[in-house]
C-alpha cells in the first residue's frame, strides 16, 4: 500500500476509535437527558417565562402542532431578519436579501438543511449569522432530536393514549444539555487549533505583491462547532470547511468530521437503552455503520484511483480539493457530510470523480439514514427497519411486528407515505428543472454532468442535506423558491408522518417476543435493513442515475 | 368409580387410534397442481374479472390494465409488430392475474354446489302452538303440527323431525334423541347422535334424521343458516381483505406510485439528454417495475388459504381469524379427548405382599368382566394382553355369578362368584377407591399386616403422583377375612405423537397450556408426560376465561378449541376460537372457526395454515421486488444505448436488440405470474422452525432466487423472441 492509503486508513481508524470511545457513555447520557424528570434551574426559569408546563405529556398531534408552530415562527423570524438586514446593526454594510432568497434561506436554516445560495462573506452580516443562523443551528437540530426521541418513546411505551412526550421540554433539553455545552467545548478546541473567533468586520490588507486583499473576520469557531455537531452544514464562508479560517489543519478537519458523526452514531445506543434492549441499538448502529463504511470505501477508492481523463492527466483527482487535506481526507469528509445530512464541505463535490460523486449523491438519496442527521437519521432508519420488518416478518409466518409493536394497516400507510415523500420531491423537482427554461438556465455543464448537478441540488434540498454539488447556478428566483419548497416538504412531511407513527405505536400494547418472533438484533436483520434501503432507493433512482453519474462513470 | 371423567364421544370425535391427528382431506381434488381443465373452467370468470371496476381493488393490476389499454390505442394508431407484441403481453399479464383469482375461487365453487344440493326446499312440520306454550310446554311432540315450507321458518319456531326426514333448518334439539346423517356437511358417513340438553344438541339444516324422532327449535332464519354461510365462505363471495392483506396492498400501492414517478420523470430526463422515449416503452418499463407478481397473486393466495382450511374440514368465519392463527402465542387444549384418550385405561397391576401379579390380574379381570365401563373393559384388555395365563381365561362369568354394581355410597364394584368345587365358599372380589376397599376389608374382621398396609399406601401414592388413579382390588373367600390383593394402575393415556406436536409448537414459538378439571398433582404429571408447557388444573369455565384475558392483557394471542355451551365465553374471548361441529350452537356462534371433524388437535394445523398464508405473501413480495434489478439491466440499456453507447456494458445478458430486450422483460413478467399460480394456491412449504432459520431459508430462495431467476428467464425468452419476424 502507498503512504497515501496508509494515511487514509489511519485517519479512519482514529475517527472510529474516537466515536467508539464516546458511544456508550454518550448514548446513556442522551437517554438520561430525555427521560429524567428533573429540570435544571435555567430550564425552570425558561419554562416559566414561556408559560409551558414541562411535565405535561403531549399526544402526537399536539406534539406535531408544537413542532410546526415553532418551526413556522423560526421561518418567519429568519425571513424578517434577512429582508430587514439593511436596517439592523452588525450588517457589515450588506443589504437585505431578496424575497426569494430570504424565503430560501429562512426555510433552509429552519429545516436543518443549511442550503446556501449566497456567499456568506458577501451577503450576510454578523447579526444574521449569529441571531439567525446560529440560533437555528441549535434549535433545528434539537427539533430533529426531539422527533427521533418521540418515535423511540412510541416504541418503548405500551398502551398509552398516544402520548409521546413534551416537545417544549425535549426542545429545551436538546439545547441546554446537549448542543450548547458540547459545542462550547468544541468551539474552544477549534479556537485552540486556529479557527478564528471575533466580531471584526473584514480587514483590508496589502499582500506582498502590493495588491489589496480583504481578510474576513467573524465568530467562526462558535458557528463551526454547532454547524457540524448539529449536522447543519451552513458555513460562515462560502468555501465552508475548505476555508482555512473554518478548518485550518488536518486535526481540525478530523475533529469536524468527528463532530458531525458523533450524535447520529450515538443515537442508536440511546434508542437501545430507551426501548430496553441494547441489542436493538447495536443492530441499527450496524446498518448505519456498514452503509457509511461501504460509501467511504467506494469513494476513497474512486478518488485515489482517479479514473477519467482530467485526473489521469493531472496525476491525481485533486481538482476542487484542498492540498491541506488531500484525497483521502476529502473523501472521508465528503462521505460523512453527505451521509449525515450536514452538507458542510471541505472540497467541492462537483469535482469528485464520476463514481465518487455518484456515491455521494447516492448517500443523500438514501434518505440521510447512515447515520443521517441529528435525530433525523435515527427516525429515518427506524422507518426503513419497519419496512424490512414488514416483508421479513411475513416470511417467518407472523403478521409483522417490530419491538413488540404490530405493523398493521395504519402503521404501514404512514411508513409507505414516508418512503414516498422524498423520492417524489427529488424526482418531480429535478424533472421540472431539466425541462423548464429557468431551470435549464442554471445548468452549467451540458449532458450527464448537468443532470447530476440538478439531481444533486434537489436531493440535497429534499433530504435536508444542504451541500451543493456546485456547478449549478442557484440563487435565481426559480431555484430559490423551488428548492425552498423542497426543503420545507422534505423536512416536515416526514416529521408529521413519524410523529403520527409514534402516536400509533405508543397507543399499542407491546407484544412480548417469543421463539416465533422475527429477531431484529441479528446480523441477518442488519443485512436485510441495509438491503431494503439500497433496493428501495436504488430502484427508485436507477433510471435518473443511469443518465447521470452512471453514464459519466462509463465514459 | 367408573365413568367419572368421560365426555360424550361421537363417532366423528378425535378418537383416532393413531394418536389423533388426521391429515387426509375429505373433499376436493387430491392433486393441488394446476391442470388445463381447471384453467379452461376458470377462463370465462377470469375474462369477466377484466372489468376495470372489479380490478380497481388491486391498484397494481389496475395500473397494468390502464397501461395495456394505452398501448392498444398506440398500436392501433401506429401499427407496428413490436407495439402489438407488447400490447398482447400486457393484456396477458392482466389476464394471468384474474385467472389466478378465478382458479382459486373455482375450487370452492365445486364444493358450494354440493352444499347447495342440501338446501332444497323441504317441508317442515311446524308445531302449531302459542309461543309461550312452546317455551314452557313439555311433550311438544304430542302437539298438533302444520306443514310449512322450510324457507318460511322463523327463529324460535319448533318443528318435529322423524326418521328419514331432512332437518329443515339450524336449531337445537329440545326433545328426544336421534341419530343424524351429517355427511352432507362433514363428509363423514358415520351417523352422529343428537339429543336434547347437553353439548350435543345442535343440528344443522339439510342433514337427515336416520332414526327416532326429535323436536327442534330453530335458531337461524332461512337464508343465514350454517350451510348458507358455508356456501358464501367457500365461494369467496363474502371475502373481505384481511388486515395484513390491506397493509401489504398499501405497501404495493406505494411502490407502484414510486415507480410511476420514476418512470414519469424519466421522460424529462430523457428529453434533457436528447433521447425522447416512446410512450410504449415507458409503459412497458412501468409494468415491469411495479410489483405485478405479488399484485396479481395476492387475492389468489388469500382465497387459497381459506380453501386449504376447507380441505381440512375447517370453516373460518373470517379471514382475519386465519391470519391471527399465524400469530398465536398461546394454545389452550383440553386434556380429555385432545391430549389424552377420553377414558382412563389400566396400564399395570401392582400386587401387595405374597400375592403374585397373575393372581391379582386374574382377580381384577373377573371383577371387570361384567363391567361395561371403559375402565372395566380396559382392565380386561390389559390382563388379556399382558398377564394372560397359559390356559387362557374364560370370556364369560360362570353361571350364578352376581354382579355388585358401583354405587356412590360403597364407591366400589365387584362380583360374587358362586361356591365352586373343592368346598371353597363364595368368592367375593371388590375393586374401588383405596379407602372404600380397605373399609370393606376391615369390616370382614381382617387384620392387615403393617408391612402390607405400608406397601399398599406406597403403591397408591406412587400411582397418584404419576397422574394415575389407583384401583385397589381385594377378595374374600367364604367367610374368611378378606385380604388385599393389590392395586391396578388406571391412567390417562396420552395420545401417541403429542410430545412431537408440542415440540413443534414450541419451535414455532407457541406455548401450549393444558386445561383440565383434574387436581394439580395429576394434571402436572400428565402435562409432563405429554410435553405441554403449562397446565391449568381444577379449571372451571371462569378460570379458562380469566386465563385467556390475562394472556391477552400481556399482548399475547390465544387460540382454543371448545364444544360446550360453557366454553362459549372463552371461545368468544380467544383470538382464534375453534368450535367443534359436534358442539352446541352457542359454541359454534362464539367461535370464529368451526371444525367439522371435531378434532381439537387440528388447531395445530390451523396455525400452520395461517403461517403458510403469511409466508407465501412475504415470499412473493420479496421475489417480485428482487426481480426488478434484472429488468432494469434488460430495459435501461435498451432505452438509452443509442444515445450513450457506453451503456451497452450494462447489457450483461447480451440481449439481441433493444426491442427484444424490452419485449423479453415484459414476457418474463407475465409468464412468471402464470408459473407462480400453483405456488400461490399451494402455499410456500412451511416446516416448524425458529424465526431466523425460516427467514434465512426464505430470503435465500425468494430473495436471492428472485434476483437471479429473471436474468436466466429473460435471456432464454430473448433467444426465442429474437427469432420473431419483424423485430
Amino acid at each position: 500500500m502507498t503512504t497515501q492509503t496508509w494515511a487514509a486508513v489511519a485517519q479512519v481508524l482514529v475517527l472510529v476509535a474516537a466515536l467508539a470511545a464516546v458511544h456508550v457513555p454518550l448514548g446513556a447520557y442522551l437517554a438520561r437527558v430525555y427521560t429524567t424528570p428533573n429540570h435544571l434551574p435555567v430550564e425552570r426559569a425558561w419554562y416559566r417565562a414561556v408559560r409551558v408546563d414541562p411535565d405535561a405529556e403531549q399526544r402526537w398531534n399536539v406534539y406535531l402542532l408544537s413542532v410546526l408552530g415553532f418551526s413556522l415562527m423560526s421561518v418567519l423570524f429568519l425571513y424578517a431578519l434577512g429582508r430587514l438586514q439593511a436596517y439592523l446593526p452588525w450588517n457589515l454594510g450588506f443589504t437585505g436579501l431578496d424575497p426569494a432568497g430570504a424565503w430560501n434561506t429562512a426555510v433552509s436554516f429552519a429545516t436543518n438543511t443549511d442550503w446556501q445560495w449566497y456567499s456568506g462573506e458577501a451577503a450576510t452580516g454578523h447579526l444574521l449569522q449569529m441571531a439567525g443562523f446560529a440560533v437555528q443551528n441549535f434549535v433545528s437540530a434539537s427539533v430533529g432530536l426531539a422527533v427521533a426521541i418521540a418515535l423511540v418513546r412510541g416504541f418503548a411505551r405500551s398502551g398509552t393514549d398516544a402520548r409521546i412526550g413534551n416537545f417544549w421540554t425535549d426542545l429545551t433539553r436538546g439545547v441546554t444539555r446537549i448542543l450548547l455545552p458540547f459545542s462550547f467545548v468544541a468551539a474552544l478546541v477549534l479556537v485552540a487549533s486556529g479557527v478564528i473567533q471575533n466580531l471584526d468586520p473584514h480587514t483590508a490588507i496589502s499582500t506582498v505583491e502590493g495588491a489589496t486583499q480583504h481578510l474576513l473576520g467573524g465568530p467562526v469557531a462558535s458557528q463551526e462547532a454547532i454547524k457540524d455537531l448539529g449536522t447543519n452544514g451552513g458555513g460562515f464562508f462560502n468555501a465552508n470547511s475548505a476555508h482555512p479560517f473554518e478548518n485550518p489543519t488536518p486535526f481540525t478537519d478530523l475533529f469536524e468530521i468527528f463532530l458531525l458523526l458523533v450524535i447520529p452514531f450515538t443515537l442508536p445506543r440511546t434508542f437501545g437503552i430507551m426501548v430496553g434492549d441494547r441489542r436493538q441499538g447495536w443492530a441499527i448502529l450496524g446498518v448505519m455503520a456498514s452503509l457509511w463504511a461501504a460509501a467511504l470505501v467506494l469513494t476513497t477508492w474512486a478518488e485515489l484511483a482517479g479514473p477519467g481523463a482530467a485526473p489521469q492527466a493531472a496525476g491525481a483527482a485533486m481538482e476542487g480539493k484542498e492540498t491541506r487535506f488531500g484525497l483521502a481526507a476529502s473523501a472521508l469528509f465528503a462521505v460523512s457530510t453527505t451521509a449525515t445530512s450536514t452538507g458542510s464541505v471541505n472540497s467541492m463535490h462537483d469535482s469528485f470523480t464520476a463514481p465518487g460523486g455518484g456515491v455521494l449523491l447516492f448517500n443523500i438519496l438514501l434518505g440521510e439514514v447512515a447515520p443521517g442527521g441529528v435525530g433525523a437519521g435515527l427516525y429515518g432508519m427506524l422507518v426503513l427497519a419497519v419496512v424490512a420488518v414488514f416483508v421479513a416478518g411475513l416470511m417467518v409466518g407472523r403478521t409483522p411486528e417490530y419491538l413488540g409493536k404490530k405493523i398493521g394497516q395504519r402503521e404501514m400507510t404512514l411508513v409507505a407515505l414516508y418512503v414516498l415523500t422524498t423520492p417524489a420531491i427529488v424526482l418531480v423537482g429535478t424533472g421540472l428543472s431539466v425541462v423548464l427554461s429557468p431551470g435549464i438556465a442554471g445548468i452549467q455543464e451540458a449532458g450527464p454532468h448537468g443532470l447530476t448537478e440538478v439531481l444533486y441540488a434537489f436531493a440535497s434540498a429534499g433530504n435536508n442535506n444542504g451541500s451543493a454539488f456546485a456547478g449549478l447556478t442557484t440563487g435565481t428566483p426559480y431555484y430559490d423558491t423551488l428548492l425552498g419548497v423542497a426543503m420545507l416538504l422534505g423536512r416536515f412531511v416526514p416529521i408529521a408522518l413519524v410523529l403520527a407513527l409514534a402516536g400509533r405505536l405508543a397507543s399499542q400494547t407491546s407484544v412480548p417476543p417469543s421463539a416465533g418472533t422475527l429477531p431484529t438484533h441479528q446480523p441477518l436483520f442488519v443485512g436485510l435493513v441495509a438491503a431494503v434501503a439500497l433496493v428501495v432507493v436504488g430502484l427508485t433512482f436507477i433510471p435518473v442515475l443511469s443518465l447521470g453519474p452512471v453514464v459519466e462513470s462509463l465514459s | 368409580m367408573s365413568t367419572t371423567d368421560t365426555r360424550p364421544v361421537t363417532p366423528t370425535s378425535a378418537e383416532v387410534p393413531d394418536g389423533g391427528i388426521r391429515h387426509h382431506s375429505k373433499r376436493g381434488p387430491a392433486g393441488r397442481a394446476l391442470t388445463w381443465t381447471q384453467v379452461r373452467a376458470a377462463l370465462p370468470a377470469a375474462l369477466r374479472k377484466l372489468d376495470p371496476r372489479l380490478l380497481s381493488g388491486s391498484p397494481v393490476m389496475f395500473v397494468v390494465e390502464v397501461g395495456a389499454a394505452l398501448t392498444t390505442v398506440l398500436a392501433v394508431i401506429q401499427p407496428d409488430v413490436f407495439a402489438w407484441w407488447i400490447t398482447v403481453w400486457l393484456w396477458a399479464t392482466v389476464l394471468f392475474a384474474t385467472l389466478a383469482e378465478s382458479v382459486a375461487e373455482s375450487r370452492g365453487r365445486a364444493q358450494a354446489s354440493t352444499l347447495r344440493a342440501t338446501q332444497q326446499q323441504t317441508t317442515a312440520r311446524k308445531v302449531a302452538a302459542a309461543q309461550d306454550t312452546l317455551d314452557t310446554g313439555t311433550r311438544l311432540d304430542l302437539l298438533p303440527t302444520v306443514e310449512v315450507a322450510s324457507s318460511s321458518l322463523q327463529v324460535r319456531d319448533v318443528v318435529v323431525v322423524e326418521a328419514g326426514e331432512t332437518i329443515p333448518g339450524d336449531g337445537d334439539v329440545i326433545e328426544g334423541v336421534a341419530s343424524v346423517d351429517e355427511s352432507a356437511i362433514t363428509g363423514e358417513s358415520a351417523p352422529v347422535i343428537r339429543e336434547s340438553g347437553g353439548d350435543r344438541s345442535a343440528v344443522t339444516g339439510g342433514t337427515v334424521v336416520l332414526s327416532d324422532r326429535i323436536v327442534v327449535r330453530i335458531t337461524a332464519p332461512a337464508g343465514s343458516t350454517f350451510v348458507d354461510r358455508m356456501i358464501a365462505l367457500v365461494e369467496g363471495s363474502e371475502r373481505q381483505k384481511t388486515p395484513n392483506e390491506v397493509a401489504l396492498n398499501i405497501l404495493l400501492t406505494s411502490l407502484t406510485i414510486v415507480f410511476l414517478l420514476a418512470v414519469a420523470t424519466l421522460q424529462p430526463f430523457a428529453v434533457y439528454s436528447g433521447s425522447r422515449q416512446s410512450l410504449l416503452v415507458l409503459v412497458a418499463l412501468l409494468v415491469c417495475l411495479i410489483p405485478t407478481t405479488i399484485g396479481a397473486l395476492l387475492s389468489a393466495i388469500g382465497i387459497a388459504g381459506m380453501d386449504r382450511l376447507v380441505q381440512r374440514n375447517v370453516l373460518a368465519m373470517s379471514g382475519r381469524a386465519v391470519e391471527a392463527a399465524g400469530d398465536i402465542d398461546v394454545l389452550l387444549l383440553d386434556k380429555t379427548g385432545t391430549i389424552t384418550y377420553g377414558n382412563r385405561r389400566a396400564t399395570e397391576v401392582l400386587p401387595v405382599g405374597s400375592i403374585g401379579p397373575r393372581d391379582l390380574a386374574a382377580a381384577a379381570r373377573l371383577a371387570s368382566l361384567a363391567d361395561e365401563t371403559p375402565e372395566g373393559r380396559s382392565i380386561v384388555d390389559l390382563v388379556d394382553a399382558t398377564y394372560a395365563s397359559s390356559g387362557g381365561e374364560p370370556d364369560e362369568l360362570p353361571a350364578g355369578a352376581e354382579l355388585v354394581p358401583f354405587t356412590a355410597q360403597t364407591r366400589m364394584s365387584g362380583v360374587d362368584l358362586p361356591a365352586g368345587d373343592g368346598g371353597r365358599g363364595v368368592r367375593r372380589i371388590r375393586k374401588g377407591a383405596g379407602s372404600a376397599v380397605q373399609r370393606w376389608v376391615h369390616s370382614t374382621g381382617a387384620h392387615v399386616l403393617p408391612a402390607e398396609e405400608a406397601e399398599l399406601a406406597a403403591h397408591v401414592d406412587a400411582v397418584s403422583r404419576l397422574g394415575g388413579t389407583p384401583l385397589v382390588v381385594a377378595e374374600q373367600v367364604g367367610e374368611a377375612p378378606a385380604r388385599i390383593l393389590g392395586v391396578v394402575r388406571l391412567k390417562d393415556v396420552v395420545k401417541t405423537g403429542m410430545r412431537e406436536r408440542f415440540d413443534q409448537l414450541r419451535a414455532m414459538g407457541i406455548r401450549s397450556v393444558m386445561v383440565t378439571g383434574d387436581n394439580v398433582v395429576t394434571a402436572r404429571a400428565i402435562a409432563a408426560e405429554a410435553g405441554v408447557d403449562d397446565v391449568l388444573a381444577e379449571a372451571t369455565p371462569e378460570d379458562k376465561l380469566a386465563l385467556i384475558r390475562r394472556e391477552q392483557e400481556g399482548g399475547r394471542l390465544v387460540a382454543m378449541a371448545g364444544d360446550g355451551t360453557n366454553d362459549a365465553p372463552a371461545l368468544a374471548q380467544s383470538d382464534v376460537g375453534v368450535a367443534m361441529n359436534t358442539g352446541t350452537s352457542a359454541a359454534k356462534e362464539a367461535g370464529n372457526m368451526v371444525d367439522l371433524d371435531s378434532d381439537p388437535t387440528k388447531l395445530i394445523e390451523i396455525v400452520e395454515i395461517g403461517k403458510q398464508l403469511l409466508i407465501t405473501r412475504g415470499a412473493l413480495t420479496t421475489f417480485s421486488v428482487a426481480n426488478d434489478v434484472a429488468k432494469y439491466f434488460a430495459i435501461l440499456p435498451a432505452m438509452f444505448v443509442g444515445l450513450f453507447p457506453q451503456l451497452g456494458v450494462l447489457n450483461v445478458m447480451r440481449l439481441s436488440s433493444p426491442e427484444s430486450a424490452i419485449l423479453s422483460a415484459v414476457i418474463f413478467n407475465a409468464l412468471v405470474i402464470l408459473a407462480l399460480i400453483p405456488l400461490s394456491l399451494r402455499g410456500v412449504r412451511y416446516r416448524p422452525a425458529s424465526a431466523s432459520s425460516l427467514l434465512q431459508r426464505n430470503l435465500l430462495i425468494y430473495g436471492v432466487g428472485g434476483l437471479v431467476a429473471p436474468f436466466v428467464g429473460i435471456k432464454l425468452i430473448d433467444l426465442l423472441v429474437s427469432l420473431l419476424p419483424g423485430l
